[in-house]
């Protein structure tokens, strides 16, 4: 009889209706990725470029139904299988950033992973498999499938960080990024039980109805703060917020350059969106608890990572700090979200924009040092002494993105913080202006360090006396190109960005 | 037109980009026919510029740039902008004459010209955004090339310098964003100064006062005041000649322009409950800067801390409030800019004739090169308010003003600062006439005395004549700049004299 019973309630299943459209990217990145997977079993050694081609095609290919989903009449919003999974201009936005990093990532790896003399196919494949959790994971409204991407965009991480396996460094980069980034996810599931548990659905817009119930068995009990506490530390790992960001200088450093531009651009954005999705979907009625907790972290990000940055002579180890830091300006706008629905709007557009412009200014930043690793085979800061006199391209190049890191105008990186002010003042409390004041500091100390390469390239002879120009390869060139336009754009039109963040948070 | 102004520095520095290292002369040609044509453009304005309207903003363009934010593209100039915007436009072309046979070490002069470029474009953009973004963008504009212009072309201990004045200015400017959102979410939701100043008014004194401090913090680090001032003589000393010049012209000048623009009109309630705070700290700076110049064995640290001094006494004009201390304000800062870049100049020169500008090495400067020394004394003469000269208008009406301050303002706190003032010009007398008596006068010192002494150059003559000429005219003729700007200021004070008869 259970069989009988089981085919009857197959029966009345119903397939969910789909929006082929709408899935579109999602259905060319799979199928790119098995393309790849396909490519690589039957290319001899000296075709592997091609996988490299394929993959960089792949990506731009999956930007074609994006960029028609967002030029598609109507309001854009196409909610499936229940509103669990939705496309609407947020999660086109976010996709698009994804695949526009994930295809710059390409590049700067093309001659790397090729002259590193690294599998080549298996990379690329791991690199799409992320991306694709990456995509998944903006258009997620629901906690399984939020758990699903974040570990489809996790998985392959562990993997890519150590891929230059005969490295000690590399093994403890990605051994240490392994272990506790699954320790994350246990503290994350742990939580999510227990949302699940209070509220009887994974659904966030269920799950924030429940929680904005009044009454005793609304949502200010101890097991929703509970929950809700696990999850944001879950994602403070992997955004690597302090005091939960012990793994990223390691790991930054031991991973192979392109994987540590991934993981500190691609990756953590994907930390941030499921983010986004959770506060400001799910559980926006108890700002009473995520409000001070994102403000201490905040807090703790940028001091505490602007500070160990001061005292570093690698600069990759410098540059990982430094994106512990920029995550905490990312991170101010959730504190003062809570305060008023302008004050929420004005928060997601903040952090929006600014994940933005930190992905074009940081993938700019770490293609320099792959461009300049090529000649002196050094990570160290000393090693750039005199950069301007035999690669002024490369010197200004880097200038233009240590500038925009710390934010100064007319660079992109500005008006980043520029709307992180405008969000915190927006709030208006006195909590929200020392929080604008504790972060206005923070951009003092982080000029200090980022200023401290440019005084090398420029101030200081070469060391070693060696001047032979660096020899950039065509693809370095095209992210640096990409990369430093984007910069450079925003900077003196910062409405386009400005735009893009307004539309994803409206 | 105005546009152009800002815009065109910009793009000659980009089309200098593109141009080949090595052909020097072209790089140098086109440095100077951007400036010209930049300056050719303020000519224009100048002509245009109606001057029986001076009170109102003129060449305004307002167009839509950041909606998002509401920020606008909104440019134009008053009576005060103009003369200070004509002084960034003549003090750029100048250093690009001046510069022109010797570049200071490590030469390269394509990227030392294009700073010089980018440069000009901060600062005139500065004096004519009406937008506080727009304003706030450009400020900053200027940190950058200033930074490598003394980090890379400066002196011994120039890396310290540069980066000490980038932090400096950077915190103080990361406090006036702020100032400026706070003043957005409180003043209507716009950054238009206009605008701004229209509705400024309503704002609840306590904000206003907490609002005032942040861009007090901006403004007061960039002129610099009193106890922000550190930044200046490093900046100064090791900064390359060219690089003091324009800090001194016309940089200093975009803190004291903020106040008047922007912190003073737009919070009127706030700048009177301040304006006796900024007078105390303006005059510890008059007598501080006097101190510190007589203990300093450096020309060019010298003219640096006079700069403190003299800026006290702009500071001061501004603090009474009054439209007469405030028209002194911007004399003393175009004076200023004439007369104190005119110093760092000569300095420049001595050095490099000399490879020292160590006050006690030097002498008998009018022996060896007569016409170097006296341009020195007259400048000396300029800078410690010789009556007519330039410098004698700004010094003096500042501490006439300071006799009557604006109502509402304590009367013996600003007469005793008058008092104190005009002890500070007996020492600005002693300590530049001591200068000049060290450094020109009597015989050479042994390690020079055979050494040949080359007297002004071409350039330099090219360079100079301008700015000697300004001094004098204005000195004569001080209606010509009080003319401009009297109108406009009696629209910036308007708000503290509405402010003082509702009381």
């Amino acid at each position: 009889m259970s069989i009988l019973a089981a085919a009857a309630a197959a029966t009345s299943f119903k397939a969910p209706s789909l929006d082929y459209h709408a899935l579109a990217p999602e259905i060319i990145l799979t199928a790119t990725i098995l393309l790849v997977l396909v490519a690589d079993l039957f290319a001899s050694e000296d075709q592997k470029w091609l996988v490299a081609n394929l993959a960089g095609f792949g990506l731009l290919a999956t930007m074609v139904p994006i960029v028609s989903l967002a030029l598609s009449d109507g309001s854009h919003v196409r909610s499936m299988v229940g509103g669990s999974y939705v496309v609407d201009d947020f999660s086109l936005v976010l996709k698009g950033l994804f695949i526009v990093v994930g295809y710059v990532v390409c590049l700067m790896a093309h001659r790397y992973v090729e002259e590193g003399d690294y599998y080549e196919g298996e990379f690329y494949f791991l690199l799409l498999c992320s991306i694709l959790g990456m995509v998944v994971m903006a258009s997620s409204r629901d906690l399984i499938a939020i758990f699903v991407a974040l570990e489809t965009l996790s998985i392959p991480g562990y993997i890519l960080a150590g891929w230059r396996k005969r490295d000690l460094k590399s093994n403890e980069a990605s051994l240490k990024y392994y272990l506790l980034g699954v320790m994350a996810s246990a503290v994350m599931l742990y939580g999510m039980s227990l949302i699940f548990g209070f509220t009887g659905s994974t659904l966030l817009t269920d799950i924030g109805a429940a929680i904005n119930a009044p009454g005793p068995n609304g949502g200010h009990q101890a097991v929703v703060t509970m929950g809700i506490l696990f999850i944001i530390v879950g994602f403070a790992f992997k955004v690597s917020a302090v005091p939960f960001h012990a793994w990223a200088p390691d790991t930054y450093e031991g991973a192979p350059t392109p994987v540590t531009a991934f993981l500190s651009v691609a990756s953590k954005t994907g930390g941030f969106v499921a983010l986004f999705e959770l506060v400001y979907i799910g559980f926006f009625g108890r700002s009473d608890v995520w409000g001070p907790l994102f403000g201490v972290l905040a807090v703790l990000s940028m001091t505490v990572g602007n500070l160990i940055a001061l005292r570093q002579t690698n600069i990759v180890r410098m540059l990982a700090y430094s994106s512990i830091a920029q995550a905490g300006f990312i991170l101010v706008p959730f504190a003062v979200a809570g305060t008023s629905p302008s004050a929420a709007q004005s928060a997601l557009t903040a952090s929006i924009v600014y994940l933005l412009v930190y992905a074009a200014m940081n993938l700019g930043a770490f293609s320099v040092v792959i461009a300049v690793a090529r000649k002196t085979r050094s990570g160290e800061i000393s090693s750039y002494g005199g950069l301007f006199e035999y690669a002024p391209g490369l010197a200004v190049l880097m200038t233009i993105f240590m500038f925009s890191l710390a934010g100064i105008p007319p660079l992109a990186g500005a008006w980043a913080k520029i709307f992180v002010f405008r969000a915190v003042l927006d709030a208006g409390t006195g909590w929200a202006v020392a929080l604008g004041v504790a972060a206005a500091v923070n951009s003092v100390i982080g000029l200090f360090y980022y200023s401290s390469v440019a005084r090398q390239m420029w101030m200081t002879p070469v060391p070693d006396g060696d001047r032979t120009p660096v020899a950039v390869p065509a693809p370095l060139v095209a992210a640096l190109g990409i990369t430093v336009s984007v910069v450079l754009a925003i900077g003196v039109y910062p409405q386009a960005f400005a735009r893009l963040g307004e539309l994803a948070s409206g | 037109m105005l546009t152009v102004a800002v815009l065109l520095p910009i793009v000659g520095a980009v089309i200098l980009a593109v141009i080949p290292k090595g052909r020097e002369e072209v790089l140098k040609a086109w440095a100077l026919l951007v400036t010209l044509a930049t300056a050719a453009v303020g000519v224009y304005l100048l002509v245009a510029f109606d001057y029986a309207k001076s009170g109102q903003l003129q060449f305004t363009v307002n167009t839509e740039w950041i909606p998002v934010i509401n920020s606008r593209y909104h440019i134009g100039i008053d009576g005060i902008s103009l003369p200070l915007l004509i002084l960034s436009m003549v003090i750029t072309v100048l250093c690009v004459i001046y510069s022109w046979d010797h570049f200071p070490e490590p030469h390269n002069p394509k990227a030392f010209l294009i700073l010089m470029l980018l440069l000009e474009t901060g600062m005139n953009g500065t004096f004519a955004a009406e937008d506080l973004i727009l304003f706030f963008v450009f400020f900053e504009l200027v940190l950058l090339p200033m930074y490598f212009m003394i980090g890379v072309w400066g002196g011994p201990n120039r890396q310290y310098a540069a980066i000490k004045f980038f932090l400096y200015t950077l915190f103080g400017s990361a406090l006036m964003i702020l100032a400026f959102l706070a003043l957005y979410f409180k003043g209507g939701e716009t950054f238009d100064i206009p605008l701004l100043i229209a509705q400024g008014g309503t704002i609840g004194h306590s904000t206003q006062v907490l609002i005032f401090a942040g861009l007090f913090m901006g403004f007061a680090i960039k002129v610099p005041m009193f106890p922000f001032h550190t930044w200046l003589p490093d900046a100064h000393t090791e900064a390359p000649t060219v690089g003091s010049v324009i800090l001194a012209a016309v940089l200093l000048k975009l803190g004291t322009y903020g106040f008047i623009r922007i912190a003073i009109p737009i919070l009127p309630d706030a700048a009177m409950t301040w304006a006796p705070w900024i007078g105390l700290l303006a005059v510890i700076g008059i007598i501080y800067g006097a101190l510190g110049c007589l203990a300093q064995k450096d020309m060019k640290r010298l003219i640096a801390f006079s700069s403190v001094a003299h800026m006290g006494f702009v500071m001061l004009g501004i603090a009474t409030l009054t439209s007469f201390g405030i028209n002194a304000a911007v004399f003393g800062m175009v004076a200023h800019g004439l007369i104190t870049g005119m110093l760092f100049f000569i300095a420049g020169s001595v050095q490099e004739r000399f490879n020292t500008r160590e006050i006690s090495r030097l002498g008998g400067l009018l022996l060896q090169a007569p016409r170097l020394g006296w341009v020195l004394g007259f400048c000396v003469f300029a800078s410690l308010g010789l009556p007519g000269l330039a410098g004698f208008w700004g010094e003096f009406p500042a501490i006439l003003a300071s006799y009557q301050p604006a109502q509402g303002l304590q009367l013996w706190v600003f007469r005793t600062y008058m008092v104190v003032a005009s002890i500070g010009t007996v020492f600005a007398a002693g300590y530049l006439l001591w200068m000049l008596q060290r450094v020109a006068f009597g015989t050479a010192k042994t390690e020079f005395e055979k050494s040949h002494i080359h007297d002004i150059h071409i350039p330099e003559y090219i360079a100079w004549t301008p700015l000697l000429l300004g001094i004098v005219a204005l000195g004569i003729f001080p209606s010509l700049l009080f003319h401009v700007t009297d109108k406009a200021v009696t629209v910036v004070t308007s708000g503290v004299t509405q402010l003082a008869s509702a009381r």
